[in-house]
């Protein structure tokens, strides 16, 4: 190949070839994500969920998709139509560009930048203007109701889960993606066990600037119908869906590189080794888990009442067995092709455990008024984040003076942001107290 | 949001306490077709900001003018009709009716029918509760107990379908007692049920009851004091909530109430935290009373001697039952001839969701869905 | 307590009756809002349970309106009853039970009764631009259907 194209684009094919990748897989990953939401969903409230396209509904994402993109196009009489048309792309299109800093494993990444994060934070932020502008050209008092509570929501969250971030960052001393990996790799420890409080800021933060529930007032449907989508229909819709579940997994991919230690495995400092072979015992971990899948898909194929089902269930099992093999053929590969693939595992199982946790708080918690919303974030995850901050600002310098480990160092900052949790809980419950009390 | 673009809205719409509006006001119209109206009910909210400045409501998308097509009616003709107005509660709707006819004629039912009457009652208003908790909390956020409600209902379902036939609209009870015998294994599903039904309402209980968020959004929202409630005519759990403990089946006992224990739940403040933890003492009230009650049904007939032709002699007669939510009474006027002269629906719904008004003032969007959810209206039942 | 209203309102008081077992008042519609304050302070019926009418096309005064109230104190209930003609308004109770914004509303929406005094008195169940007053004795349901097959559809009814 290296003939083939001259040495001063070499440097972009890369990346390029990666951007295409993210475009072309990411609104089928996020397909499947709705896919993965509604059968957890169904679990948790005692049904099934999808269960006629495909077997266990697999296929049901790509309806989803073919019917969106044949669903009529409406647009409001009164609609700024030149706003109403670009306010998707401006959502979809900055959350697509917020993937470029993301690294995906140590070897798959667009563009490794210094700063990395701020850049994808940034970037993600912009996002809110195509909320912001689809709800005000909708022409509709629920969309305009839906983007203005958006706006002011980003605003309070997005501050406190930088703060919760910085935490990271002084630990970590780096704005890089893969130097903040690396420092989680140098401590032995991920972040989100040395800075718990961080992880939980940054956690509800990032529930709240993707907009889901408990959080979800800027769509609140039984509220506002759907909010700043309300007159959106067919595609144009699909892309704002787009975007907001490739926020998710920006987000999650942000929680996981900086609290969950990337796309190192667990264990990432234990190098036994299986006896007469050059592997270690953890590497062949995920090879296992997906071989465990494959056969798993394989035994349910039979009982599958459509032969098309069956049909789909082995596809499903052969894939699975594939990604099993590449798992497991990747660990007698060079050692840097080996650390990508199986980085790149790694980072996804995480992405998709934090994922899973949006889920479970989705189904479980009924959602928040909008002042409540606003006193959640300012009175009380702001001022735990600053106290955070500081901790670890005095956790940096124990080290430094009594030369403490990095975990022994910062136990004192959590227990002191407990106990200022605590009591900024306390501070907020009387009221209701009061009240249950004059009740009974 | 420009005044120009106020006005705009504005025009067209032609009401007392929403036309007048303030610089920074802006009408929004929730319904008729809205994902928490529960049904066909719309909402004309003037907003300041997210705040509820007025509000009106406006009804009568569903009505059917069941009062008129009563004239035209034999009395058991229209029996079915009143199972189509609280349509997730049509048993408690069926009772209020024969019981009233029952009375015109001056006859009542044999015992054995008003114990299997109130059994099915009180099964009826679990089911009732049920959905309103269900869709409440849906309303509120909660995604998910909406479907574990609809697994519990789905039970008492069943036990009245394997009665009459019927899930929904049932029409259980005819005038003078019951068309059916109950089937075999009634008793028995009855106690499962009950006996099943006393963990699952603990499960709602711990998804709802304690939740720093639900317990958020329903304390001081919706408040109705009891002078208030009473001066709207508000009945049922709504007024119980807010102090008054007033249970028509205690203060005028009717079908078989008089022969069981109960508690009539109460809760002073009259909010909406207080009404949803009144609907679920209410449910484990219907369940003690449905156990207590299939313990012991007496034998005998389950239909009064009534004749096939009713005419009952002429006059009027008013008779209210408890319905799940609130007192559901019929007034009825005889002329002597085999068809009601007029009957006249005291619908719950109706009446308790004049109090909206007073409920919302003050309150934010999200607070109105919560309140339009806590007074617990069938739509079918509001306007007939 | 009939005793205590006569000595009170004297001929306002037309008659009053027991209809298995329940209690009928029947009073002068002038005299329906001054009775209703009566009811309620004094005699303590705080709740308006409903307030409904009925028509009787033959008689001079067509309609009955009709108030059902209760009294939680005595676990009582008494019905006021008032006749009304077509052309003369009755007066409006709101100010006394708020609870009878809504049924004044519909008596007026289904029968045409005019309330004195009432805040917002318009139709509530039937559109605004309906014709007719459908409780009516005289409304016929087979000549509305008719009229609005012809008018809608360019048919002629098959009823």
């Amino acid at each position: 190949m290296g003939h083939l194209i001259p040495p001063s684009i070499m440097p972009f094919v890369l990346p390029v070839l990666y951007a295409v990748v993210i475009v072309a897989v990411l609104p089928l990953l996020a397909g499947y994500i709705v896919l993965m939401e509604r059968k957890v969903m169904a679990d948790m409230q005692a049904r099934l969920g999808p269960m006629r396209v495909g077997p266990h509904g697999l296929l049901q994402p790509i309806a989803d998709a073919v019917k969106l993109l044949l669903k009529e196009d409406i647009i409001p009489d009164k609609a700024d139509r030149l706003m109403f048309w670009f306010a998707p792309l401006v959502s979809v299109t900055m959350a697509l560009l917020a993937y470029s800093a993301l690294a995906i494993g140590p070897a798959f990444q667009i563009a490794d930048l210094n700063i990395g994060l701020l850049f994808i934070l940034a970037i993600s932020s912009l996002g809110i203007y195509g909320i912001v502008l689809g709800g005000w050209a909708s022409n509709s008092h629920y969309s305009l109701l839906g983007a203005l509570r958006s706006a002011a929501q980003l605003v309070s969250y997005e501050t406190a889960a930088g703060l919760g971030l910085i935490s990271v960052l002084l630990l970590a001393g780096s704005l890089s993606m893969k130097d903040i990996v690396q420092a989680q790799l140098d401590q032995g420890v991920w972040f989100g066990f040395s800075v718990p409080f961080g992880f939980f800021i940054y956690l509800v933060g990032s529930i709240a600037e993707t907009n889901r529930a408990p959080f979800d007032l800027p769509e609140a449907e039984s509220e506002l119908v759907a909010g700043y989508m309300t007159e959106y229909s067919g595609f144009r819709w699909s892309l704002y869906f787009l975007a907001e579940y490739a926020n998710m997994i920006i987000v999650a991919g942000i929680a996981t590189t900086l609290f969950l230690g990337g796309w190192l495995r667990p264990g990432a400092r234990y190098h036994e080794h299986i006896p007469g072979t050059g592997i270690e015992w953890l590497d062949a971990l995920p090879a296992l888990l997906t071989l465990g899948v494959a056969l798993y898909s394989l035994k349910l194929a039979p009982t599958q009442p459509v032969k098309i089902q069956k049909i789909v269930m082995v596809l499903v099992a052969v894939l699975c067995l594939g990604v099993a093999c590449v798992l497991a053929g990747a660990l007698f590969a060079p050692p840097a092709v080996m650390q990508g693939i199986h980085g790149a595992f790694w980072f996804m199982a995480k992405v998709f455990a934090y994922i899973y946790a949006f889920l479970w708080i989705r189904f479980t918690f009924p959602r928040y008024r909008f002042d409540q919303l606003m006193r959640l974030g300012w009175r009380f995850l702001i001022p735990l984040a600053l106290v955070n901050v500081i901790g670890v600002g005095v956790a940096i310098v124990l080290r430094q003076q009594f030369a403490w480990g990095p975990i022994v160092s910062l136990i004192p900052t959590t227990l002191a942001t407990l106990g200022v949790a605590m009591l900024l809980a306390k501070d907020d419950a009387p009221v209701a107290e009061a009240q249950t009390a004059a009740g009974e | 949001m420009s005044d120009e673009r106020t006005t705009k809205t504005i025009s067209g719409m032609d009401s007392v306490n929403t036309t007048v509006l303030g610089a920074d006001e802006i009408i929004l119209n929730m319904g008729p077709q809205h994902p928490s109206t529960h049904g066909v009910l719309r909402v004309k909210l003037k907003l300041d900001g997210e705040r509820v400045a007025g509000s009106e409501c406006i009804i009568g998308y569903l009505h059917r003018g069941v009062e008129k097509i009563a004239e035209h009616r034999s009395y058991q003709q229209f029996a079915p009709y009143v199972d189509r107005m609280d349509y997730v509660a049509a048993v408690s709707n069926g009772l209020g009716y024969c019981e009233a006819v029952e009375k015109l004629l001056g006859t009542e039912a044999p015992p054995r029918a008003r114990v299997v009457r109130t059994i099915l009652t009180e099964l009826q208003r679990i089911a009732s509760h049920l959905l309103w908790l269900g869709t409440h909390a849906l309303d509120i956020g909660a995604l998910t107990p909406v479907f574990y409600c609809f697994r519990e209902r789905e039970e008492i379902l069943k036990i009245f379908e394997k009665y009459c036939g019927a899930r929904l609209t049932t029409h259980a009870f005819r005038i003078g007692g019951l068309q059916y015998e109950t089937y075999d294994g009634f008793e028995e599903d009855t106690k499962r049920f009950c006996n099943d039904f006393a963990h699952k309402i603990d499960e709602y209980e711990t998804l709802l009851t304690e939740n720093r968020i639900w317990v958020g959004r329903t304390k001081g929202v919706g408040i109705l004091n009891a002078a208030d409630a009473i001066a709207l005519g508000v009945t049922g759990p709504v007024l119980r909530a807010s102090g008054v403990k007033w249970d028509l089946r205690r203060a005028q006992p009717y079908a078989a109430y008089d022969q069981y224990e109960f508690d009539i739940p109460t809760r002073e403040t009259g909010d909406t935290y207080d009404r949803y933890v009144v609907r679920m003492e209410e449910m484990r009230q219907s369940r003690r009373i449905c156990l207590q009650a299939v313990e012991n049904i007496p034998t005998g007939p389950i239909m009064a001697r009534i004749g096939k032709v009713l005419k009952p002699p002429p006059g009027e007669v008013y008779h209210s039952i408890e319905a799940p939510k609130g007192e559901l009474g019929y007034y009825i006027v005889s002329d002597g001839t085999t068809q009601p002269y007029r009957v006249r629906v005291r619908p719950p719904s109706f009446i308790n969701l004049q109090a909206f008004d007073k409920m919302a003032k003050g309150a934010l969007i999200a607070d109105v869905v919560a309140i339009i959810g806590t007074i617990d209206i069938v739509l079918g039942e509001v306007d007939r | 307590m009939v005793q205590r209203l006569k000595a009170r309102f004297g001929d306002a008081i037309r008659e009053a009756s027991l209809d298995r077992k329940q209690a009928i008042v029947l009073i002068a519609v002038e005299q329906l809002r001054e009775i209703s304050r009566y009811c309620r302070d004094e005699e303590k019926f705080d709740m308006l349970v409903d307030l409904t009418a009925v028509d009787w096309p033959k008689r001079e005064k067509r309609f009955d309106v009709v108030l059902n109230l209760y009294s939680f104190a005595k676990n009582e209930r008494l019905r006021l009853k008032a006749h009304a003609g077509e052309t003369e308004p009755a007066p409006s109770v709101c100010e006394i039970w708020p609870a009878a914004n809504w049924m004044e509303r519909e008596c007026y929406d289904m029968f045409g009764i005019v309330f004195e005094g009432h805040p917002d008195l318009k139709r509530i169940l039937l559109p605004d631009e309906w014709q007719g007053h459908p409780l009516r004795k005289d409304y016929d349901i087979l000549k509305q259907d008719t009229d609005w097959v012809r008018e809608n559809l360019g048919i002629e009814s098959g009823q």
